[in-house]
């Protein structure tokens, strides 16, 4: 087990973190190119829509996943949480964007979207968390603001479970996928709590 | 109700139906999955060889109709019909088919009967969705009886000329093209006459957001999404919506069924 593991950090290390990115914003060129060739079917904004949100969501889950991967498998992927992060909040920005102006079109029904459809009002929510979170994603901020910027990237948390609302709000009748997004974000939040994080100081 | 009567030119316009390939790979059939692409992708393992509609409750000559004798009984036309989805996307489509008044005159309805209820196959071994509770199967839908008696109201039975592919609903399906698509049931294997609202799938699930009329409306808002609007499939990524028509434009066939009913109320 500690050889795979020392083996997967050793790999990690060695893969810059500008791979990741431009790895993860393959999907979003070709989606857009899809969309335009007619490679999304016979609805493709929604297609488009649907897909990139769902991407933006599995992100913030993959962000997630970090924290308990070093703390109780002992894999280290701590230097790639700025990389998913910051496309994590670029998938969402996108999903919003094709919402925004390839569905909705209208600004005034854009705003009356937001204030009169709560699925709309929490995916929105879930959004301008994430905004002062991808302000301070850059070195400067993590100094500047010390202690204050762990806590304040805890947001992401509440981010990330109205993302899974948002989803689970959105379908008709109850669907399989959306609760499975909801019960992985649920168990990876619950391995953050006090009494299963402080089992690696209690081992070490 | 007023305005309607601005959207008579609207509703007269030609209808440029969407291609084949839209109309029979784009569909809701949670029975075969959640998805748009699953009814095409599963749809294949129904098998609609031999298949008969029971036809029963308060009519003359109840039974087991075979397809195939309702076929040599009805007299099959071509309806190109504005589809308006609840979830506000809309397609026109060519359908083949015959009117259900007379599937019903056939059956005799009886003097009692006010309303029709129709229910879907419920084939868990050909049905990949119905292993997981997204509604309460077997799917069912209803009408009032002057409704089901419109002669908008058709049987489809084919779409372009062609038996219509099991992902759209074959062997044959209901079209009622003045409310959301999905009050016009798919793969019907049972039709009842009644004295009484018949229960309907999706009101069952959510009563606050389906009501058992279901009309296409741009004045009453689904309570998740707007209604005022509709994406016309077909045009693209950059298509753009259009406005939504009352009675999805067939107003002055069918707004007179409806004379004094508050529609905000039955939605």
């Amino acid at each position: 087990m500690s050889g795979i593991v020392d083996r997967i950090n050793g790999l990690a290390r060695r893969i810059p973190t500008w791979v990741v990115y431009s790895v993860y914003l393959l999907p979003a060129v070709w989606l857009f190119y899809q969309g335009v060739t007619g490679g999304l079917g016979p609805d493709p904004v929604k297609a488009l829509e649907h897909e990139l949100g769902e991407i933006a969501l599995q992100l913030l889950i993959i962000g997630l996943c970090i924290t308990p991967l070093r703390r109780f498998v002992g894999v280290n992927l701590i230097r790639f949480r700025r990389a998913i992060g910051l496309l994590a909040f670029t998938y969402v920005t996108l999903h919003l964007l094709t919402w925004a102006f390839l569905d909705v079109q209208t600004l005034s029904r854009v705003a009356e979207d937001i204030i009169k459809r709560p699925y709309i009002t929490i995916g929105m929510a879930a959004f301008v968390l994430l905004v002062p979170l991808a302000a301070t994603s850059n070195n400067w901020s993590v100094r500047k603001l010390g202690p204050r910027w762990r806590q304040l990237h805890k947001l992401t948390y509440a981010a990330v479970v109205l993302g899974g609302v948002h989803y689970i709000w959105l379908v008709k009748g109850i669907q399989l996928e959306p609760l499975v997004y909801m019960a992985v974000i649920m168990a990876l939040l619950g391995l953050r709590l006090p009494i299963l994080a402080s089992r690696r100081a209690s081992r070490s | 109700l007023a305005g309607i009567g601005g959207h008579r030119a609207m509703a007269q316009d030609a209808l440029e139906p969407n291609s084949f390939e839209d109309i029979t790979s784009y569909n809701n059939y949670y029975e075969f999955g959640t998805g748009k692409g699953d009814p095409a992708r599963y749809a294949d393992a129904l098998t609609t060889e031999p298949w008969s509609v029971k036809i029963d409750g308060l009519v003359d000559k109840p039974g087991d109709y075979a397809f195939e004798d309702i076929m040599k009984a009805m007299t099959v036309e071509e309806r190109i019909y504005r589809f308006r989805c609840v979830e506000a996307w809309s397609m026109v489509v060519p359908w083949n088919g015959f009117e259900l008044a007379d599937l019903l005159d056939m059956a005799g309805v009886q003097s009692g009967a006010k309303f029709v209820a129709f229910e879907t196959a419920l084939r868990p071994d050909e049905m990949p969705g119905v292993k997981f509770p997204v509604l309460d199967w077997p799917y069912v839908e209803g009408l009032r009886l002057d409704e089901a008696m419109h002669p908008l109201t058709i049987m489809a039975t084919g779409i372009y000329g062609k038996d219509i592919p099991n992902q759209n609903g074959a062997p044959l399906r209901l079209v009622v093209p003045w409310k959301y698509g999905f009050k016009s049931i798919k793969s019907i294997v049972r039709i009842s006459l009644t004295d009484s609202e018949p229960p309907t799938a999706w009101n069952k699930a959510n009563p606050r957001e389906y009501g058992f009329y279901s009309n296409v409306n741009p004045e009453v808002s689904h309570p998740r999404w707007s209604q005022a609007t509709e994406r016309p499939l077909g045009g693209g990524l950059f298509a753009g919506r259009k406005d939504t028509l009352m009675f999805n434009g067939y107003g002055d066939e069918v707004a007179s069924l409806y004379e004094g009913m508050d529609l905000a109320k039955f939605f």
